[in-house]
């Protein structure tokens, strides 16, 4: 069993795990980091960032300066945003039988994967999964394919040059197999790939593996997966959360017993309870409208926004906020608010309660409702007309490189009165900030990640049990920042194996046992003999019949009756030829008795020798030795047929036959 | 005992005895035994049981009775341990052997009933009520006690109540025992076993060495965790002195300024000449070894020390915690669990700052390393400590987040801003508490007591000299505070907001006046979110906003008028709208807050009010009346006092003994006065209050009037008022008011309506009447025992509605 690991990033990851016969990848997260050395593209003409100075080398060499550009102290390519795309050259992708997903935000690169590698197989998920997941793909091409970009940078990632190039272009990684984004037709055919599962839902792979869906607690239809044979049962732990959120609880018992459990996108931050990040954004909300300024959300449409939006609902009144209007501004907004209301069996069970009263189960309907949240496609068309400030405004992308976001950072960058409030946790806010630099606005950084921390998974381990870990690198060392919170990182015996960007895991379990099915016509013929109380043994005579990872006995077909005695038919090739068995035997030689017969039987001189397996009786007489083990008996003599075959008699006298 | 209750009460022990008929209610066996111990305190046992022998005949009959339930079983220990507590009656129930057979082993204590909790702890119960003699304690001695627990739970209490060489004759008896328990490992019942060492060694004068070196046999012997109590106790040991002095010598050394304790070892020398001689003696011959102390001492330092040592960056200076460097038992201890570490060391730092303000705290007190060692607590807790060390990095695993040890930690440095520190240490406590107070990740708890510590360490930092301002790293850490403050007072969490407001109000209490904290107050938006706090959902907060804004309003601090939507109108003044609050606010807290921020403004003179203070209190009275909350009510008395006093002067001393009488004002100032009074409408709110049905209003309305009238007695001879038709109808008034018909108002009243009425009305007879509690006619022992006859029945009194 092996595990080819296609992506380093923990909380994006992209594995192939190879299990008996199949070949299984383990979610395809894109790293969007990469889009952090780019410059943000404006959805209205911004001045300040088309004059941007050129870059030059150190020794005033300009031929960059079309590519790259300055901005306080930090170089930005001046191009479309690309991404770094999983590994594709470790293992033929054309090979990949299935795709699970364990959530909407793990499957950004699924286009990549199915439309670009001839990649043949099925893709599993949940239908909030896809749902969702689409939404996000398609806001992300929305983004970029609004803003056109009449050049495409690529000089820069020649190496040679970018040895020359300041920090961090400088040491990203891989910038030649970084991609543009994907389009609408892509995301299409890719989602058309897909399954849909539900929870607990029992899937066969080929007949050799059974792959699960369960609950994971984190996001609307985000799951952990169980892949299992009949002996062996692999658990895909991937951005889990035992917080009580919106989605339903994660389901921790079906993780038990597990050989190996592989453990991906735990939380970000481990040093940030969510719920006091969620206080830390509310008091900083609140602090910035009452003194006149707005508030910027940077975020995906989907996920926390539904708990922030719940948090707003009940602190908005309480902090005399009525009056203050919050917008979400995205080209999803409106189908990721609906959609939120309609995955009712998706939901935790307060708010699938709510759903038969009948009400909404999240509360933004009623903000809706009430004009207090507004929702739009993007900042132009109705929004401009209705836009009031002081405001709340939410809106993508959270790297601020692309999206409604970037005319917010240039409108309100200037004043101090203003904030911008970073809760996804994806990006580095001072990374996010850098092409925007000098800022004059307030910025608060409280990411929001509900997924496990440390605690969580040290108890989830005791719980579970499994005998084996497998996690990220990132996760078996403290955080490099802290060295010395050994709290932060997974604590478990055996300790956790870990992998990195390309590696290729040896899964340290043996596969020992297979299942056999056996017909029942073989199964009656057969006359079991107790060997030792509750232990029966026979004899199997039978053809193995193996289709489709099924392994099945057969009886053998019938010896062909010899046509009336004449020319014997020539053996024929598919009938094997059935021996009269030699009869098996069983049971242990006791020495002493063994050593009594032997004197009985006119043999002297008889030494017997205790060795490590076993005994030796030496016949010094005749020269002859016979070795006694656990489950072997040999005789050694010279040539002497006669004396072996009374030897051997005398042996087998001990011994049961059947 | 009052003859009535006599004649009761041998049916009450028929019925008590009787199993048939159950008696239904717990509370009234207790009640009962309340009784009887106030009814023992105030006279002769023996006598009460002499001319009652009905109770001994329960006793007795309790003993025979086979089914009688547990809880008359464990009701007539606990009575007979009432008995037995004086020693004549002792003797005289020990003639009847009825003692060893209520408690020996032929008692419940070797039969069925014993399996029932609330015998056995009937049992102990009464052991422990009776051991206040020495014929107890030779019973004790005799009595077979069968657990070490409760065994050395009746001997702490009877070492707490022993005197003289006897105690120490009992403690010789006692000490091989305890010797064999130490011998054990763990040492059993060993909580008990340190109240009883330490309630010996309180009372115990023993010049004898072998306590002492059993209490440093038991600190060695007891685990870390058990250790402390006692060390603790050890070192507290001289506050007791003075409670072994008569009574009557006690009280004239009690001094309200100081503790006991602190005020006999200060005035040590002056005090030996009033003690009796052998007392002087014992003082100055055998205090608590300086050994043990130093023992004792460690024992607390010991957690501390560990986490000092761990956490230390590099090796510290020798002599951090001298004597009580780390030793590798307390370190296991302190890794072995979260628990055990958690346990460990808040304990270690809940003792220490017990220990810290008392006198006899070991001298020289560590402050810098306690400082050193509170703080890193803290960094350790928040994850910002970066201990090098591999015993630092677990325990840093262990801590970080753990809110018990922080909420410690916070207390114990709040208790250190007693004492001084190097200058460098002072500015850490500050940076840890800014980092508490910043953190998001600080719960409301913990928020709260940064909060408590940081106000302690900010009264406590120096002035610079000659200058009455703040110095200037106080300044720095005020204007790095008041960001956290505008955040805060904006959290969803309600209990943080209150806890910021409180804050605020105590800062401005001690600084309003200073400039620096004026400045920077005014700079920062504060104020003016404290103002928005008056109308939070939570009344609570709305509560403390009151307070904290007429705080800030009191030293001309609050937000300046700025409404931006509409700049021309008049901002209304915090008067106003605090009056609002008051008339409309749903919740009570909110407007007792008003009510003494009124109050206080009155007393103090505030601008808005001392600009019309008649018009003022004619407002607040008005709203105050109508209050459904009563201390709202009482609160109104309180301001209409302050006023009058403004009005007429002072009232007398406080001090109930004083026996000067209130001076009377002149004529003339009164009138004027009682005009004021009038147009107020005053009188009809005190009045009004002199009737109200919650106790502590009208008691307070009746002071005030008594006051009123001491203050108006010239006035009386010169004016006739009290015939005139006005008063006959008021007085009319006042009657239907009593009555419970409150709806009629009084309508004006002329001041010699008003002085005529005050002498007709029977104030003091009234006064009389209210200082009796409500219920005093129901709580009476009689009331009682005819209850409790009545509910089996015996009065027969219901019969006729049982139809």
């Amino acid at each position: 069993m092996k595990l080819y690991c296609l992506s380093g990033h923990p909380t994006l990851p992209c594995n192939v795990l190879k299990f008996k016969s199949t070949t299984i990848m383990l979610d395809c997260g894109l790293d969007m980091n990469s889009t952090l050395n780019f410059l943000p593209l404006p959805l209205v003409q911004s001045p300040r960032l088309s004059n941007l100075p050129g870059w030059s080398l150190k020794d005033g060499n300009a031929f960059l300066d079309k590519e790259l550009k300055e901005c306080s102290g930090h170089v930005f390519v001046d191009s479309v945003p690309e991404f770094c795309l999983p590994e594709t050259e470790l293992i033929d992708l054309s090979t990949v039988d299935v795709i699970l997903i364990s959530n909407y935000h793990c499957m950004m690169a699924l286009p990549y994967i199915t439309e670009h590698t001839g990649f043949t197989g099925t893709v599993y998920a949940t239908e909030p999964s896809v749902q969702i997941g689409r939404l996000l793909m398609e806001e992300l091409v929305n983004f970029i394919e609004r803003v056109p970009k009449a050049q495409s940078a690529s000089l820069w990632k020649n190496k040679d040059i970018q040895r020359l190039l300041p920090s961090p272009l400088k040491d990203a990684v891989e910038v030649s197999t970084w991609r543009r984004c994907y389009t609408m037709q892509e995301v299409n055919s890719a989602l058309s790939k897909i399954q849909l599962v539900g929870y607990s839902q029992k899937i066969e792979l080929f007949g050799a593996v059974q792959v699960t869906p369960l609950s994971s607690g984190y996001a609307l239809g985000s799951s952990n997966w169980i892949i299992q044979s009949h002996y062996e049962k692999v658990s895909y732990v991937s951005g889990s959360s035992l917080l009580t959120t919106h989605p339903q609880p994660m389901d921790q018992a079906s993780l038990k017993n597990s050989d190996v459990l592989i453990l991906t996108g735990l939380t970000q931050i481990p040093t940030a309870n969510p719920d006091s990040m969620v206080g830390e954004f509310c008091s900083n909300l609140a602090l910035t409208v009452r003194n006149g300024g707005n508030v910027l959300v940077p975020c995906y449409p989907s996920g926390v926004i539904y708990d922030l939006l719940e948090c707003l609902y009940q602190y908005i009144d309480s902090a005399g906020l009525s009056s203050i209007p919050f917008y979400f501004i995205s080209p999803v907004a409106n189908s990721s608010l609906e959609f939120s209301q309609i995955f009712a069996e998706w939901l935790c069970h307060n708010k699938q309660t709510k759903v038969y009263l009948p009400e909404p189960p999240f509360p933004h309907a009623e903000l809706i409702q009430t004009n207090k949240l507004k929702h739009y496609p993007s900042i132009h068309g109705d929004f401009s007309n209705d836009f009031r400030q002081p405001c709340v405004v939410f809106t993508g992308h959270p790297s601020l490189r692309f999206g409604d976001v970037v005319h917010f950072m240039e409108l309100w960058g200037k004043s101090s009165l203003n904030t911008v409030i970073f809760t996804e946790p994806d990006f580095s806010y001072l990374e996010a900030l850098a092409p925007y630099q000098p800022l004059a606005m307030k910025c608060i950084y409280c990411p929001i990640d509900t997924r496990l921390n440390f605690i969580q998974v040290s108890k989830l381990l005791k719980e579970v049990q499994p005998l084996h870990v497998v996690c990220p690198e990132q996760y078996t060392q403290p955080p490099p920042a802290q060295s010395h919170r050994i709290d932060l990182m997974i604590d478990c015996q055996p300790p956790a194996m870990s992998y990195r960007r390309a590696e290729v895991l040896a899964l340290p379990f043996k596969r020992r046992y297979e299942k056999i099915e056996i017909m029942p016509e073989l199964a009656d013929s057969l006359v079991p003999m107790e060997i030792k109380p509750g232990v029966s043994l026979a004899t199997v005579s039978a053809v193995l019949h193996t289709k489709d990872n099924k392994h099945i006995l057969q009886p053998p077909p019938r010896p062909a009756q010899p046509t009336g005695g004449k020319k014997r038919k020539r053996a024929s090739d598919d009938i094997p030829d059935c021996k009269v068995l030699k009869p098996l035997l069983s049971g242990s030689i006791p020495v002493e008795q063994f050593v009594q017969t032997l004197e009985k039987h006119g043999f002297s001189d008889i030494k017997v020798e205790d060795t490590a397996k076993g005994h030796i009786v030496l016949l010094q007489e005749a020269e002859t030795l016979i070795q006694i083990e656990e489950d072997s008996t040999h005789i050694i003599c010279d040539n002497d047929e006669m004396l072996r075959v009374r030897l051997r008699d005398l042996v087998l006298k001990f011994l049961q036959k059947f | 005992m009052d003859p009535e209750c006599s004649r009761l009460l041998p049916a009450l022990c028929a019925v008590l005895a009787d199993p048939r008929q159950p008696v239904a209610d717990d509370t009234c066996l207790e009640k009962l035994l309340d009784w009887f111990t106030a009814v023992t305190e105030a006279g002769s046992s023996l006598l009460l049981l002499q001319e009652n022998p009905c109770l001994v005949e329960l006793l007795f009959h309790v003993l025979k009775s086979q089914d009688l339930s547990s809880r008359i079983l464990s009701f007539s220990l606990r009575l007979a341990g009432i008995f037995a507590a004086q020693e004549d009656c002792f003797q005289y129930l020990q003639q009847g052997e009825l003692l060893p057979m209520l408690f020996g082993e032929v008692g419940p204590l070797g039969g069925a009933a014993w399996t029932a909790p609330a015998v056995r702890s009937g049992w102990i119960q009464g052991l422990r009520t009776l051991a206040q003699h020495p014929s107890a304690l030779h019973f004790l001695a005799a009595c077979d006690i069968p657990q070490v627990t409760q065994a050395l739970s009746v001997l702490t209490t009877a070492f707490g109540h022993c005197h003289g060489l006897w105690t120490q004759g009992l403690w010789v008896r006692l000490s091989p025992l305890v010797a064999r328990l130490l011998e054990k490992d763990p040492v059993p019942a060993s909580h008990s076993l340190v109240d009883l060492l330490l309630s010996v060694a309180r009372s115990a004068p023993s010049s004898d060495r072998d306590l002492w070196e059993t209490l440093a046999q038991t600190l060695s012997h007891l685990s870390p965790t058990q250790a402390g109590p006692l060390a603790l106790g050890i070192l507290k040991l001289q506050d007791c002195f003075i409670h072994r002095l008569p009574k009557d010598r006690r009280d004239s050394w009690s001094s309200p300024a100081q503790s006991r304790a602190g005020f006999i070892l200060r005035t040590c020398s002056a005090a030996f000449c009033h003690l009796p001689s052998g007392l002087t003696l014992w003082i100055l011959g055998h205090p608590v070894p300086q050994v043990l102390r130093t023992q004792a001492f460690g024992i607390l330092l010991q957690p501390l020390a560990c986490v000092l040592e761990a956490a230390a960056q590099a090796p510290g200076p020798p002599g951090l915690l001298e004597g009580a460097a780390a030793d590798s038992m307390m370190v296991d201890t302190l890794l072995s669990s979260k628990s055990a570490c958690v346990g460990l060391l808040c304990c270690a730092l809940a003792h220490l700052g017990l220990l810290q303000p008392l006198p006899q705290r070991p001298s020289p007190w560590p402050q810098a390393p306690l400082l050193g060692a509170a703080v890193t607590i803290l960094r350790l807790c928040s994850g910002s400590a970066a201990p090098t060390s591999d015993v630092g990095g677990r325990l840093c695993a262990i801590l970080v987040g753990c809110g018990r040890v922080q909420r410690a930690a916070l207390d114990f440095l709040g208790a250190l801003s007693q004492g001084t520190g190097p200058q460098e240490l002072v500015t850490q406590v500050f940076s840890v508490l800014l980092e508490y107070l910043v953190s998001p990740e600080s719960s409301s708890m913990v928020l709260k007591k940064a909060f408590q510590a940081t106000l302690r360490w900010l009264l406590s930092s120096p002035k610079t000299p000659g200058c009455c301002d703040l110095d200037p790293h106080t300044q720095l850490f005020l204007r790095e505070l008041l960001p956290v403050l505008q955040k805060r007072l904006c959290s969803p969490c309600w209990e943080v907001r209150d806890s910021v407001l409180e804050f605020l109000t105590q800062m401005t209490r001690h600084c309003g006046g200073q400039a620096g904290f004026r400045q920077a107050l005014l700079a920062s938006e504060v104020p003016e979110l404290t103002k928005q706090l008056l109308r939070d959902p939570e009344s609570y907060v709305r509560a403390s906003a009151v307070t904290a804004t007429g705080q800030l309003s009191s030293w001309g601090l609050c937000a300046t008028p700025a409404i931006p939507e509409c700049p021309g109108a008049q901002q209304e003044s915090l008067l106003v709208e605090l009056l609002h609050i008051l008339s409309t606010d749903s919740e009570g807290f909110p407007r007792r807050a008003v009510m003494q921020v009124f109050t206080e403004w009155l007393r103090d003179g505030h601008a808005d009010v001392a600009e019309d203070a008649e018009r003022f209190v004619a407002g607040v009275l008005q709203a105050a009346s109508r209050d459904l909350d009563w201390e709202v009510r009482a609160q109104g008395l309180e301001l209409a006092l302050v006023f009058l006093e403004q009005l007429l002067g002072q009232r007398g001393s406080h001090c109930p003994y004083a026996v000067a009488l209130p001076e009377t004002a002149p004529p003339g100032v009164l009138d004027q006065a009682l005009q004021v009074l009038c147009r107020v409408q005053l009188f009809e709110f005190a009045f009004r209050a002199l009737f109200d049905c919650d106790r502590p209003v009208a008691q307070k309305s009746c002071d005030l009037l008594l006051f009123l009238r001491a203050k108006a007695a010239p006035c009386g001879s010169s004016q006739e008022a009290g015939d005139s038709p006005n008063v006959a109808s008021v007085e009319a008034t006042l009657q239907r008011w009593q009555a419970g018909e409150q709806g009629q108002p009084l309508g004006y009243l002329e001041p010699g309506a008003v002085v005529a009425l005050l002498r007709s009305i029977d104030l003091e007879g009234l006064r009389d009447t209210l200082a009796e509690s409500s219920d005093h006619v129901e709580k009476s022992p009689q009331s009682l025992l005819q209850d409790m006859l009545a509910a089996v029945g015996v009065l027969g009194e219901n019969e006729a509605d049982c139809y």
